[in-house]
């Protein structure tokens, strides 16, 4: 008999819920931006701005909470002999859809992570990204219920699911060749930042080590907030639900015995007060995720157990994060961007295309 | 003869989702679910448990996981 996996229990995924949001909580009290101990989507974006595929000079670093996700899943999935190399289900879908989801997020100014951070330090613009968030999850479902979805993946050769950790430990690599020089915008061929969100993080050592503890248990439990939305609205289940409630009370504990909790709506930290692209951008984000089956931590943990599809949606992101700088549509403290409505109008139809489109492929 | 859903290749929800629309026609069962993944493992077990029905995994090793449902 298979030894029960207690991290995909009740408690476990709970646990799980309860473990990150303490750690990101108190990842901002050592030195990670506030409201922002982990957030997917912007270290996704500060890695893209590290690697000069973007130019916007305040989120500019190699987050290793990042590599540590992918890592520690990686460990996680060969310890339990669940590392499965597959790929080949719609790949260039999956690039496009992390394209948007990336785009909607940085109209918001976070993942889902980080929306749930947000509110539990007291950032009530947040209820409008959550909000925003279930509707994109709701319409997903909509799209699941008449037959959606990205196909088969074929199981595929080792290395290919090793592509992904072997480009994080390259990150890391490139973190340790060319380390941050204090007060110096780039360092070789990294760019940091010297001030903004990007300046704010941890030691290297702390944030690899959490990263990497999250992205085990996280591969063991299956931890998605997305996943969360979508079992509770289409099954009714509440067990990633329950996980993704841990994570909100334990980070809202965490924050108000470090005192980083402040309620309000206006100058909360890295944020807009926009209410309705706070809303819109998460719809798109949701959709996103929806369609392509994974929040994007989830999709990290994914990669880190050879998922090749799940690799490709993370390279959309970070893509994404380019394309959202570069082209004005990422929203900043002032508002959204100058293309950010534009931008939003064209993923929405973007996602529903796809969600008419990729149908009863499954035989 | 039991009903045999082949999901695997498929990522969740699917399994889950054919699984349940299965378990809603009425087949009085058992139902044999094909996957080839750990999480599709265990929510298609977890849902299935969850509609009443008992599930016994089999490992078919590298072609997954054989879940045989029956209602209880």
């Amino acid at each position: 008999m298979k030894l029960k996996n207690f991290f995909a229990s009740q408690w476990g995924i709970i646990g799980i819920g309860v473990i990150i949001g303490i750690l990101a909580a108190l990842l901002q009290k050592l030195g990670n931006p506030p409201n922002m101990g982990i957030c997917v989507a912007c270290f996704e974006r500060d890695i893209a701005g590290a690697l000069g595929l973007h130019r916007a000079e305040v989120v500019q670093y190699m987050r290793p909470e990042i590599i540590g996700f992918v890592l520690g899943s990686l460990v996680a999935a060969y310890m339990f002999k669940e590392f499965k190399p597959r790929g080949g289900s719609a790949t260039i879908v999956r690039f496009i859809l992390g394209v948007f989801a990336m785009i909607g997020a940085l109209i918001f100014l976070g993942c889902p992570w980080r929306a749930l951070l947000r509110l539990a330090g007291g950032d009530g613009n947040a209820i409008f990204g959550l909000a925003g968030l279930a509707v994109g999850v709701w319409v997903g479902t909509l799209f699941l219920k008449q037959g959606y979805n990205l196909g088969r993946s074929q199981a595929t050769h080792a290395a290919a699911g090793w592509m992904m950790p072997l480009v994080c430990l390259g990150f890391l690599a490139l973190m340790l060749v060319f380390p941050q020089i204090q007060g110096e915008p780039r360092s070789g061929v990294l760019f940091y930042s010297v001030k903004g969100p990007g300046s704010q993080h941890a030691s290297l050592a702390v944030s690899l080590g959490i990263g990497l503890l999250i992205g085990f248990l996280a591969q063991r439990s299956r931890f998605c907030t997305m996943g969360a939305l979508r079992d509770l609205i289409l099954f009714r289940q509440m067990h990633l639900f329950s996980g993704v409630l841990g994570l909100l009370v334990a980070a809202f504990a965490t924050n108000f015995i470090l005192g980083q909790f402040h309620p309000g709506f206006a100058g909360q930290p890295v944020s807009h007060t926009m209410g309705a692209w706070n809303f819109g951008g998460m719809v798109l984000a949701g959709l996103a995720f929806a369609l392509a089956g994974g929040c994007p931590g989830r999709q990290l943990f994914l990669a880190g157990e050879g998922d090749g599809d799940a690799a490709v949606f993370v390279m959309g992101m970070i893509a994404g994060a380019g394309i959202s700088h570069n082209f004005g549509l990422a929203s900043s403290p002032a508002g959204i961007g100058p293309h950010g409505a534009a931008a939003l109008v064209i993923g929405l139809a973007v996602c529903v295309f796809i969600g008419f489109t990729m149908r009863n492929q499954t035989r | 003869m039991s009903n045999i859903i082949d999901a695997r290749g498929l990522s969740c929800p699917q399994p889950v989702l054919m699984t349940l629309n299965e378990i809603k026609k009425g087949a009085a069962g058992p139902i044999v679910v094909l996957v080839d993944s750990d999480a599709s493992r265990e929510n298609v077990v977890r849902s299935a448990e969850g509609k009443n029905w008992s599930a016994g995994v089999e490992d078919a090793g590298a072609e997954g996981f054989r879940i045989t449902l029956t209602r209880n």
